[in-house]
């Protein structure tokens, strides 16, 4: 980070990270089946990170500090295979807010199985253009034809990185 | 002599090229040596580089004298041709090189003039005249002046930077050289021998010559050298390098790095606080960049350098270099930086707080804790904003750098941090106030110093453990936990704590034990009683441990409450052993403990088993921790080890009767519960081990109970006897364990008495009885005393008798004592193993044969796990087992190409035994010996993998994934191999191999992406799956797996 260049958001409100998902008895037992669950898809949309996009050093913080992902925000219905989450941008008027999006929504697609079908939107009242963003979000082709593009898919891509610097 | 070399000297330097050496001067020389001649005729005529080295060897051998070289030279040295010139200084310099020895101080002289003399001369001459002067500044007879004349010379006539890389570096010698042994002259030159030098390095590239050059630099900057006005020159000729940016090339022959570059650098910029007007600002610039390592160098080099410095060198650019260490901290952007912009802000309080404190200046060390309290406090304030967090961190840096920076940053910020607490309400911003509080605490323990035996905290104490009292009684978990941890940096500030005040923590420790059901706070209590028990014990012999005795003691039979009732019980039971550090402490602890025991037995309703296991845990821990001492040794030996001893011989003779209900002290899990605690104490607190031992063998070996407590025992007991009709004799058979607890984890110098007939006993007992815990008890008994047995025929004899013993047992198949005698033979095995014996083979000759046993075959194979690992109560190093370095690494390289052998030879069915055997023993090895012999297996080990065992299949993997992150050439060759075997095992019906297997299938993703890409489209649909797996734990590692190998070959991937 050079001298000059100020954050977007330089002092985040930052929220506490719940711990790591305890390991139940039921979990080892072999015969037992685990349904997929709501802290489930939560944990894997922990690994995304804020990017460290163009000039931006943020340190990089999960989503779940920046409160932009919540688990009372993430539903899933294991036997109706569907998955919903909302996300909070950080700030109504936050640039990233499609990215973020689209990278929640990538992230899910391939962590899940085929059977699931997947809604992706902000959470209602959080940002300026949110029935923009929604609709992109939920337009199959659209998100197809962001992945054909090559600088957009390596942003998505750094974000998905579980790798830190 | 002298006269006629110095003439021809004279002659030599002052001819003209074209110039002859007069003949009379020639003609005498002439009949010297014509050996000579020839060498110096083949070196410079012929180009014969290798004469110079026979030529020195001459003089070396006192063939010829070196003046009788030079004037062999005569021809040479004043040809026309400035390349004959050239070859013949070439060799008088290399002969000099291997002969400054030699010289006398009048030679010395006369070759100096003549060197310095040629510089003037044609420019090819230069480099040999340069090698001569090098081999000349060695010489211990260098006259006095001449270091001066020739360093004039050499600044004066040399355009370093013009010259070759090798000879460049021949000035710098000629440098180092002198300065080593003429310091004094040096010295004399004053700021003129620092200006040649900058004029010499200036623009110097090659690293190796830097390296050099900055030894020069730092030698001028520490010894002493005048620098005068060319300060600056030597800073700018120097720093224009920093920060050092430079990668070797590949295969570098020379091995320089860039970490040497960077310290050699270092040590010249942070040598001299005359620097610093020029450094300092050179910092602050370099903090801007944008490269990392430009900033992590710069803020090592400012922590570095102000180790030096005053506090007037610095006044000038505080509020520079603390903006950008702020700006570092704040926004930073790797822990490694955040960490050395730390360490520079506590060395810049350190080198403030060292300044003394007079009338004219003001005092910088309070302007810098101002800007720091300026920028920083006000961030403490806000607990839920990210920059909490980097405030805290810089105010405790500067607060352990000096006893007056903690006191002015503490009285500043800890008032307003415990009214800050007071005012909120929300429990995570009091987590976090309190959080702050505690590093506050913790960064000032460095920084108290001897002569304030104050705390820096007395002033604040009252409110800080009001503070931490409150929050102790909060129902907000996280809470409790921060204000345990807090209470234990309070109680580690020596002297800050009241008794009055330990009373109270003890109360508040004492009723969340009992009261509090989440078990992260009571880790978290139990881990803080013992830390304040190790400073106050007082408080809790007298408050906590009768409390806690009578809670345990205290009769709740309802059932609604038994359960909470038993977990209340696991906590006092590890509170008891947590604050057991002090002898008066395990005085009072162990009683309560031993009676948990005692009144289990009793009565076996009052205790269940999992609480009287946890009994003896808590001993075992106070066993590991307690301080070394003869109170703490006697109270083991002369009341614990006993009373147990007593207390499961009881339980063994009681139930010989009574069969409906039975102590539990026959059980498995406790007896196996209290040899831990007894070998413990005997390996530990040494002082009284050796009467436990000869105490213990003489229980068993003779019956002898005397030194039991509560002695109402039958006169003879035959502990190691077996009655064969009656049916509960295992019950005192298996007590072997707690002898072989007393006696197998003694130091080697302690003597056993009675050890042969203990070891013929034990012998018995292991192939003739019955009961598993017993017969394995007795063999490992039996195997740690042969480990420690000195070597000699007695040895050998008995191990030979329980080889043939065993054989003979093993080789008939309809034998019922295969087991136990296998057993024997495994655990010996493992004795002789560790120590080396050249025994063993016979032993190893055995197992490798029982890979082919129908029935013990897979016990066999099973076996090499137990031989490759530490077992935990016996033949460990912590039992002062003789254990030898290495022996896995040894048993694998000795034994690995029979098992392969055996394996290429044995029936289809067989084959598994042997997959089984190498994947045990695979799997014990070092990693660097895994991947160091994986090539040679791994055929072998792909084999293993499409073996139908699921225990072959689940170790290999295990033994195959930490290879894989550093895949060597062989794996990848067979990768085509090990990919499909991994897919394969991607759906097995075990969970465990499920999960492993796709770590495996993740670890590849990280090979070379040329060679896996081929990959992925396959790996990818094999990883759909078990997204969908009906085990979380398999889906999880699917769904990391498969994350990256998506990112492989994609755009902003890999």
């Amino acid at each position: 980070m050079s001298g000059g260049v100020q954050l977007e958001n330089a002092n985040p409100v930052i929220f506490q990270r719940s711990g790591d998902r305890m390991l139940t008895a039921s979990e080892e037992d072999e015969d037992v089946h685990d349904p997929i669950d709501d802290r489930e898809i939560f944990d894997i949309l922990l690994v995304l990170h804020l990017i460290r996009s163009i000039n931006d050093p943020e340190h990089p913080l999960s989503l779940e500090e920046l409160n932009v992902v919540e688990q009372v925000r993430v539903k899933v219905n294991d036997t109706e295979s569907t998955v919903s989450v909302e996300f909070t941008p950080t700030i109504p008027h936050c640039s990233m807010a499609t990215l973020i999006g689209l990278s929640i929504k990538v992230k899910l697609l391939r962590s899940l199985p085929d059977r699931f079908k997947t809604d992706v939107h902000i959470t209602p009242g959080t940002h300026a253009s949110e029935e923009a963003v929604n609709k992109q979000l939920a337009d199959k082709e659209r998100v197809a034809a962001a992945l054909e593009n090559s600088s957009l898919l390596e942003v998505v891509n750094q974000c998905l990185s579980s790798r830190t610097i | 002599m002298e006269f006629d070399m110095k003439r021809e000297l004279f002659l030599l330097s002052s001819t003209s090229r074209a110039c002859a050496i007069p003949s009379g001067v020639t003609g005498t020389m002439a009949a010297e040596s014509p050996l000579l001649l020839s060498l110096v005729e083949e070196f410079v005529s012929g180009l014969q580089d290798s004469k110079a080295k026979d030529t020195a060897t001459g003089v070396k051998d006192g063939q010829f004298t070196v003046l009788q070289l030079v004037e062999a030279l005569g021809q040479s040295l004043t040809s026309s041709q400035p390349h004959t010139r050239a070859r013949g200084v070439q060799l008088l310099s290399e002969v000099l090189q291997d002969n400054h020895g030699v010289l006398t101080e009048r030679e010395v002289e006369l070759l100096l003039a003549f060197y310095e003399n040629r510089l003037k001369d044609h420019y090819v001459i230069t480099p040999p005249v340069l090698r001569g002067l090098l081999a000349l500044t060695k010489s211990r007879k260098l006259p006095p002046g001449s270091a001066v004349s020739m360093l004039r010379s050499v600044f004066q006539d040399v355009h370093v930077q013009s010259l070759m890389l090798a000879e460049r570096a021949c000035v710098y010698n000629v440098l180092i050289n002198l300065m080593e042994s003429r310091e004094d002259e040096l010295k004399g030159l004053g700021a003129d021998f620092v200006f040649g030098f900058v004029q010499s390095m200036d623009g110097e590239r090659d690293p190796r010559n830097l390296l050099l050059a900055f030894q020069i630099a730092r030698n001028i900057v520490l010894r002493g050298y005048s620098m005068g006005k060319f300060t600056e020159e030597l800073f700018e000729v120097t720093s224009c390098y920093f920060p050092i940016d430079f990668s070797p090339p590949p295969n570098d022959p020379h091995g320089i790095t860039k970490e040497e570059l960077i310290q050699a650098l270092r040590a010249v910029l942070t040598g001299t606080p005359k620097f610093a007007e020029f450094l300092l600002p050179l910092i602050i610039e370099k903090l801007d960049s944008d490269v990392q390592s430009a900033k992590l160098d710069s803020l090592q080099t400012l922590a570095a350098s102000v180790g030096q410095y005053e506090h007037r060198d610095l006044a000038e650019f505080l509020e520079g270099l603390w903006s950008s260490l702020r700006r570092e901290v704040f926004q930073t952007s790797s822990e490694k930086i955040e960490a050395a912009g730390l360490a520079a802000v506590t060395a810049l309080t350190s080198c403030l707080s060292r300044s003394v404190l007079n009338s004219d200046f003001e005092d910088s060390l309070s302007s810098f804790l101002d800007l720091v309290l300026r920028d920083c406090k006000h961030h403490l304030f806000e607990p839920d904003l990210k920059l909490v967090w980097p405030s805290t961190k810089l105010l405790q840096a500067a607060c352990s750098a000096s006893f007056r920076a903690a006191h002015s940053i503490t009285s500043a910020v800890v008032p307003p941090l415990v009214e800050q607490y007071n005012s909120r309400t929300q429990c995570s911003h009091r987590r976090t106030l309190l959080e702050v509080a505690q590093r506050f605490i913790q960064s000032t323990a460095s920084s108290q110093s001897v002569d304030h035996d104050e705390s820096l905290f007395s002033a604040y104490k009252d409110s800080l453990c009001s503070l931490v009292f409150s929050a102790l009684s909060e129902s907000n978990s996280s809470l409790q936990i921060t204000a345990a941890s807090v209470l234990t940096s309070l109680a580690q500030q020596p002297g800050l704590l009241q008794d009055s005040d330990i009373e109270l923590a003890v109360d508040h420790l004492t009723r969340l034990l009992l009261t509090d059901e989440d078990e992260r706070v009571s880790v978290a209590v139990v881990e803080c009683a013992g830390a304040l028990a190790e400073q106050h014990p007082a408080a809790f012999v007298t408050k906590l441990i009768p409390t806690l005795k009578k809670e345990m003691f205290s009769d709740q039979r309802e059932s609604s409450e038994l359960r909470s009732h038993h977990a209340v019980r696991q906590r006092c039971l590890s509170a008891l052993a947590a604050v057991s550090v002090r002898a008066s402490v395990v005085m009072e602890s162990a009683p309560v403990l031993l009676d948990v025991l005692c009144s289990a037995h009793t009565d076996p309703d009052r205790f269940s088993v999992d609480e009287v296991v946890r009994a003896c845990l808590s001993l075992q821990r106070i066993a590991e921790r307690v301080q070394d001492g003869e109170d703490t040794s006697r109270c083991f030996h002369d009341i614990i080890v006993p009373r147990l001893l007593s207390l499961a011989l009881q339980a063994a003779l009681q139930s010989d009767g009574s069969s409906d209900r039975h102590s539990p002290l026959v059980e498995e899990e406790v007896l196996s519960a209290m040899v831990p605690v007894i070998s413990t104490a005997c390996s530990r607190l040494q002082t009284f081990a050796e009467q436990t031992a000869s105490r213990a063998v003489s229980l068993f070996l003779d019956g002898d109970v005397s030194f039991l407590p509560d002695n109402s025992f039958p006169p003879r007991v035959q502990l190691l006897q077996q009655q064969q009709e009656e049916d509960s004799s295992w019950r005192q058979t298996q007590l072997v364990c707690l002898l072989m607890a007393c006696v197998c984890s003694l130091p080697h110098s302690v003597a056993l008495p009675q050890e042969e007939r203990l070891l013929l006993e034990l012998e018995e007992l292991s192939c003739s009885c019955r009961h598993p815990l017993s017969y394995t008890s007795a063999a490992k008994c039996f195997a740690g005393l042969v480990n420690k047995k000195p070597q000699g025929p007695s040895l050998d004899s008995l191990i030979q008798g329980v080889i043939k013993r065993v054989s003979g047992e093993l080789d008939r198949p309809s034998s019922p004592l295969r087991t136990q005698a296998f057993t024997l033979l495994i655990w010996v095995a493992k004795a002789l193993l560790l120590r080396y014996h050249p025994l063993f083979s016979a032993l190893t000759d055995k197992l490798f044969s029982l890979l082919d046993d129908a029935l013990l075959g897979p016990m066999a194979a099973d076996s090499f796990s137990l031989l490759m690992s530490d077992s935990a109560d016996v033949l460990n190093r912590g039992c002062h087992a003789d254990v030898r370095i290495m022996y896995r690494q040894r048993f694998f390289s000795e034994n690995s190409a029979k098992l392969v052998e055996g394996f290429n030879a044995a029936p289809q069915e067989k084959k598994a035994n042997y997959l089984k055997a190498l994947s045990n023993i695979v799997n014990k090895l070092p990693k660097q010996v895994q991947v160091s012999e994986l090539p040679a297996l791994l055929s072998l080990l792909l084999e293993a993998l499409t073996c139908p065992d699921e225990g072959v299949q689940l170790s290999t993997l295990s033994c195959l994934q930490p290879v894989l992150i550093n895949p060597p050439q062989v794996l990848i060759q067979q990768l085509e191999a090990l990919v499909s075997r991994l897919l394969a095992l991607i759906g097995s019906p075990a969970m465990k191999i499920r999960v492993a297997s796709i770590r495996c299938v993740l670890a590849l993703s990280c090979f070379p992406a040329h060679e896996v890409l081929p990959f992925r489209s396959r790996v990818l649909r094999a990883l759909a799956p078990p997204l969908d797996d009906r085990k979380r734990l398999v889906r999880r590692e699917a769904v990391q797996a498969r994350a990256e190998w998506f990112l492989l070959g994609s755009p902003g991937g890999r």
